[in-house]
């Protein structure tokens, strides 16, 4: 592919953060207990936006794009994530 | 078989801060599935909320190639691009990614062509009984009961059984699963990267806005269907319809469907079969229907 292929082409390249730092959207923001946590790595997998990564085989939320569903602290097997009021 | 920890540390190809709303089931369904296809794909969208998803450009949330289509042409579209790929000897997996409206109404004429010239297309529809992108209408796949824009009183007919359609269409895999259990979705695509010829598979997606529940009760959901019968985890492989997960063990007769009003109660575009008055005659209808499925499908079936 050419080098100045987005001159004559209107393609989009991937990007995070898309819509902003979606994580304004926010009202409820989930909070990690890592004394209760098992490592089960549930939370991973069924957020939907992605924003909870692995960090030293332990979980991590992103803040700055966490919408704050409460997927994670709905499935949580030991109730290690609760849901605190930010705004 | 895949375990969540294996799930959890694969590569994203969705990104975060994308434009889905709080607790969106493609979220989880499209993470999935592409950490199973993964970077070697090129995804065909019509008009439905992962065109939303993606964002304006010039950037885009998704980071395989993608290619937006009109609403009736995704399967088309991906069976020219299945084509072009043949000729060119290319080693990509040509996925068409689309809602139950692009899938069980207006872009069933164009399945049912790929899927009779048995076209190398993956066709994944992300089934969230209705069409949420324009503002909750009702579609084919709405179920009976079920309240939208235009079924104000509810729907007066059952869902249409796409799985079913496409089974008759004799295609090489047909498959069913829940955005309730990532691990079966990935253990499914898996199968269905492997195969050639038309592949379909159907992700009940519980969307939050438009069947008005809570935002973190999207995977709770995904699995109550299961687990009411009210959607079925199938495989059709080879010729031979099987049954995976929860559904396997009520076919085994190791467990039984619970009540699907466990199910209907957690929605609110239900609640007028509960509140002012109960209407118990819709409820034993949707009973009924879940039964009579499910007897069905057990007669096709090899456990």
């Amino acid at each position: 592919m050419p080098e100045d292929v987005n001159k004559y082409l209107p393609l989009s390249k991937p990007k995070i953060g898309i819509s902003g730092k979606t994580g304004s959207w926010r009202i409820f923001a989930p909070e990690i207990n890592y004394e209760k946590c098992v490592k089960c790595h549930i939370c991973v997998v069924v957020c939907p936006e992605a924003s909870i990564l692995l960090e030293d085989d332990r979980p991590k939320i992103d803040y700055d794009y966490c919408k704050g569903c409460g997927v994670c602290a709905r499935e949580c097997p030991v109730g290690a994530i609760t849901m605190r009021r930010e705004r | 078989m895949v375990t969540v920890k294996d799930l959890a540390k694969m590569e994203d190809l969705l990104l975060k801060g994308n434009a889905a709303c709080a607790g969106c089931p493609i979220g989880v369904a499209l993470r999935t599935t592409l950490k199973a296809l993964g970077r070697k794909t090129i995804m065909f969208v019509p008009a439905c909320c992962t065109s939303v998803v993606q964002g304006i450009g010039p950037g885009a949330a998704i980071s395989v190639p993608l290619f937006n289509t009109a609403f009736e042409t995704a399967a088309s579209v991906a069976s020219g691009a299945a084509a072009a790929a043949e000729i060119l000897g290319k080693d990509v997996t040509i996925l068409a990614w689309a809602g139950d409206g692009g899938t069980y109404d207006i872009g069933l004429q164009a399945i049912s062509g790929a899927a009779e010239r048995g076209d190398n297309v993956l066709y994944i529809c992300y089934n969230n009984q209705m069409y949420s992108n324009t503002g909750i209408q009702r579609s084919g796949a709405t179920p009976l009961g079920a309240w939208t824009t235009t079924t104000w009183t509810g729907k007066t007919e059952h869902m249409k059984d796409m799985g079913m359609i496409l089974i008759a269409h004799r295609v090489p895999y047909v498959a069913a699963t829940s955005v309730g259990y990532p691990d079966d979705i990935y253990e499914k695509v898996k199968k269905a990267k492997e195969k050639k010829g038309f592949r379909y598979i159907d992700i009940l997606a519980p969307c939050p806005p438009g069947w008005r529940f809570p935002s973190d009760m999207t995977i709770r959901l995904g699995r109550l269907a299961i687990e009411t019968g009210f959607w079925l985890l199938y495989e059709y492989e080879d010729g031979e319809l099987r049954f995976n997960g929860y559904t396997k063990l009520v076919a085994e007769g190791k467990r039984e469907f619970k009540p699907v009003e466990e199910f209907l109660r957690l929605q609110d575009r239900f609640r007028h079969l509960f509140e002012p008055k109960r209407r118990d005659d819709i409820l034993e209808e949707i009973q009924r229907w879940i039964k009579e499925r499910f007897e069905w499908y057990l007669s096709l079936a090899k456990i």
